[in-house]
């Protein structure tokens, strides 16, 4: 029980960290906000439930006021900005990560990425752009369009998901919940 | 850590906090039943009369807190210039800003401590399902404990790396990040089961 709360509330933390600044400088000096990154890692690490646990007590305290979004962002008002869909697709995202994860037995860094992708682009996209669609009044081929421009740093985000986890289930393979 | 909260004391920070989420959701569904620019200026209008009663520092921190907005401005702008409906896009436009600016008014209004006993009161129907409420708020602590912490160490990791090697970090950062957050997990859960335990 300890173990779970803490694990949840630490990872919780680390999506909120990796949101601060974008002082990570992903790709080719673009600086891209890890937070996308850390909900993937959020299911690939922790698990469909404990991912998706970690997640949602992040965003209960985006909501409670705490500036924890990428830019500062935070309060009511990201829930009813255009963002609204990813949001409300983050914990879900992480839970089909961390379910994907759970259930291979391919190499932690090829089930990671493959999870990232499915879960933290494709679960992730299935509801940012409905959500997009209905606050900026556009059909959903429009939104698409629009959220077409994220997707190149999205598929880097899962190779690095990918590339963390099969470092720490070398480094330390007892660190792997979803492998547990 | 800071919050969102004003520390600009308003009217509206003595209103308790379910009557005004209450009326954001009424406001916020309402606004999507106003398709003409006039009507929703109207709307916008009214909203900005509210927010003015803070005062003017406050009303101009509200209107700052929408800068992330502008890129979904400049986009709708341009696009309903290119498809020649300027008023389809100003209603977009106003009707995006006035959802936000009126969730920000609740947010700027109403201290974490208030918002946290919402979420609690809210997740108490959960305690059927093994999650009690001692646990979700111990859980926010730690959250609320541990940003700092590990956005600390973070910064340490990178300087470290800088210290070493000539090129910049990049994500391998994000490798001893993670293990220190499980490490920090398994410390403060040992802590926790030494003083008695979550229950």
């Amino acid at each position: 029980m300890e173990r779970n709360v803490t694990h949840i509330a630490l990872f919780a933390a680390l999506v909120a960290v990796l949101g601060l600044v974008p002082r990570i400088d992903l790709a080719g000096g673009v600086p891209i906000t890890a937070q996308s990154l850390g909900i993937m890692l959020c299911g690939t690490v922790l698990g469909a439930k404990r991912g998706a646990l970690a997640v949602l007590l992040f965003l209960a305290l985006v909501a409670a006021g705490l500036p924890l979004l990428s830019g500062g962002r935070g309060g009511l008002g990201v829930f009813t900005s255009p963002s609204v869909g990813f949001l409300v697709g983050f914990p879900v995202a992480a839970f089909v990560a961390g379910w994907m994860m759970e259930r291979t037995s391919l190499a932690p860094g090829l089930a990671a990425t493959a999870a990232a992708v499915i879960g933290g682009i494709g679960v992730l996209y299935v509801f940012g752009i409905p959500g997009m669609s209905v606050m900026l009044d556009k059909t959903l081929p429009e939104a698409a369009q629009i959220a077409i421009a994220f997707l190149p740093g999205d598929i880097v985000k899962a190779g690095i998901a990918g590339a963390v986890t099969a470092t720490l289930a070398r480094m330390r393979p007892g660190a792997l919940l979803s492998r547990a | 850590m800071l919050t969102l909260t004003s520390p600009i004391e308003t009217w509206a920070h003595r209103v308790r906090p379910g009557i005004k989420l209450v009326a954001l959701a009424v406001w916020t569904l309402g606004i999507f039943w106003l398709h003409t620019p006039l009507t929703m200026a109207i709307a916008f209008a009214a909203l900005l009369g509210l927010v003015a009663t803070g005062g003017g520092v406050f009303l101009a921190r509200s209107i700052t807190s929408l800068r992330p907005l502008w890129p979904f401005v400049v986009l709708v702008g341009l696009w309903h210039l290119w498809i020649n409906d300027a008023p389809g896009g100003v209603v977009i436009l106003l009707r995006l800003v006035t959802a936000v600016m009126a969730a920000n008014f609740v947010t700027m209004t109403t201290r974490l401590s208030d918002m946290v006993a919402v979420i609690e009161r809210l997740a108490r129907p959960l305690a059927r399902v093994g999650l009690s409420p001692k646990v979700l708020a111990l859980s926010m602590a730690l959250v609320i404990r541990f940003v700092p912490v590990m956005s600390e160490r973070l910064d340490q990791i990178t300087e470290a790396w800088t210290a070493r090697a000539r090129r910049k970090p990049r994500w391998r950062v994000l490798v001893p990040a993670t293990l220190a957050a499980l490490d920090d997990a398994d410390h403060v859960a040992e802590a926790l089961r030494a003083r008695g335990g979550v229950r």
